[in-house]
């Protein structure tokens, strides 16, 4: 007799399916943080390698370039299983679908945001990030990746059926990126400058529940208009 | 006489919207030439010039109303995907596709003049202000709605594209909001754009011409783009066929 399931429903099988998934190609899972720590050693190739200059910058790079990693990362939140037919599958089940949705992009920011969000104080020593900078920017990303990852579901879904969608789904999710930016950059700025980042860190974990109550329903929307054709 | 809903039914068909704005063409057509060449005449060659900024400052006659209607337009372009995804209106998926182009001339005139208008007041052409920045994200908002639009065949463009409008909707006022925060945690500007004073009520007049003028000439704009994607879109039907026929013949 199989134990009780702890996590019941639609939103766990769906979770659960696409932890297993990633599980299983660990080497595609790997890649957004691959991406995150080669683009952020272009920073001292492409602006100076000295220590001062990169303290200087690097709350903004760091999140610039954690930002980038997690828009190339969201092309795999929908697009495999449109490829392989699931996709439909969940569109057409009778279950509501933005609690599936909902479900993807916890798992997408299990597989995707948060190692970004681990990978983040390495890359900070390596940019010579101050030491005060550290706890405001693992907290911000945290946050920022999850309305990342809820705000790239519309874009995702609203492309996944076009031809060559890759290169357009970042030209439409980049701009509805910008102010998770803003914040996420300041308030490990706020820190390293002496402030007190709370603020900022306020507004990102406040966007971030806007975007995952507002982005659900949407991306579910989005998904049945993209499939519709 | 019709009843209201039956009315606007009809209105909802593109052919009888065709047939109904070319009558209202013309008078439109005169409206905003009139208005806005009475507002561009009083304001660019009759109101006093500015006490700092001289003459320089007269672009605002054409950059203020720009940038009102670059950003009313984004709401013009939503609401019509609204009507477009709730009631399957075809004419309301023309009226965005029009709205996006239109509203991103807009916005691109706008940032042009800005710029224009940079050089001799502030000294550069571009600056990473508040309300600049917002104008440039808001022209790439308008490009993603053409670009989604263009990715796609038929009804399915037009309902992402909607969506996509939709979901701009909701970010225009946290994007405006977060970057005049960002900007005001950097340094303030070292020169103004305008003193404390308000404006005087001669500059002010013929600004609010032109901005009525603007209104009106972007409404004849939105109509022409409109009727354009009218005879795109029902290009294979016969009332088309017959009026590109009988035009020619």
């Amino acid at each position: 007799m199989r134990p009780a399931d702890p996590l019941p429903g639609p939103f766990a099988a769906l979770f659960r399916r696409d932890l297993a998934l990633a599980r299983r190609h660990a080497a595609e899972a790997v890649q957004p943080v691959l991406f995150f720590a080669m683009a952020a050693t272009l920073v001292p190739l492409g602006l100076a390698p000295e220590p001062e200059t990169l303290a200087r910058f690097a709350p903004g790079a760091i999140w610039m370039m954690a930002l980038l990693a997690a828009l190339l990362a969201l092309d795999g939140l929908f697009a495999a299983d449109y490829r392989d037919g699931s996709l439909e599958q969940v569109v057409s089940s009778p279950q509501p679908l933005w609690l599936l949705v909902l479900a993807k992009i916890f798992a997408h920011w299990l597989v995707a945001g948060l190692p970004l969000v681990m990978a983040a104080p390495v890359v900070g020593l390596a940019l010579h990030l101050p030491a005060v900078g550290f706890a405001p920017l693992l907290l911000g990303l945290a946050f920022g990746t999850a309305s990342l990852s809820a705000l790239g579901a519309v874009g995702a879904a609203l492309t996944v059926a076009a031809p060559r969608g890759g290169l357009l789904l970042s030209l439409i999710a980049m701009p509805l990126y910008m102010p998770v930016l803003i914040f996420g950059a300041a308030a490990v700025r706020q820190a390293v400058e002496g402030l007190d980042p709370s603020g900022a860190l306020a507004v990102l974990g406040a966007l971030a529940a806007l975007f995952l109550t507002l982005a659900p329903p949407a991306a579910a929307g989005a998904l049945r208009v993209a499939l519709d054709g | 006489m019709a009843s209201w809903p039956q009315w606007l039914h009809r209105l909802g068909s593109p052919r009888e919207f065709y047939r109904l704005s070319g009558r209202a063409l013309p008078w439109l057509a005169v409206a905003a030439a009139g208005v806005s060449m009475v507002g561009l005449v009083w304001g660019l060659a009759f109101a006093p010039p500015d006490a700092r900024q001289g003459h320089s400052f007269r672009i605002a006659y054409l950059h203020v109303p720009v940038s009102f209607l670059a950003l009313a337009g984004y709401y013009l372009m939503a609401l019509a995907g609204a009507v477009g995804l709730v009631w399957r209106v075809k004419l309301a998926h023309m009226t965005l596709r029009a709205a996006a182009r239109v509203g991103a001339a807009f916005t691109f005139v706008a940032l042009l003049t800005g710029a224009l208008w940079g050089k001799p007041t502030w000294g550069t052409y571009w600056v990473w202000d508040a309300r600049i920045t917002s104008m440039l994200i808001l022209f790439f908002l308008y490009l993603g709605v053409i670009a989604l639009g263009q990715a796609y065949r038929g009804e399915r463009a037009d309902r992402a594209a909607a969506v996509l409008a939709l979901v701009g909707t909701v970010n225009v006022p946290i994007i405006y909001k977060s970057v005049d925060w960002w900007y005001t945690l950097h340094q303030p500007a070292t020169i103004k754009l305008t003193g404390t004073t308000t404006m005087h009520p001669a500059m002010l007049h013929p600004l609010l011409v032109c901005i009525a003028g603007f209104y009106l000439f972007y409404a004849l704009l939105l109509v022409l783009h409109v009727r354009a994607e009218i005879l795109a879109g029902e290009r294979r039907t016969r009332w088309v066929r017959e009026l590109a026929l009988g035009e020619r013949g």
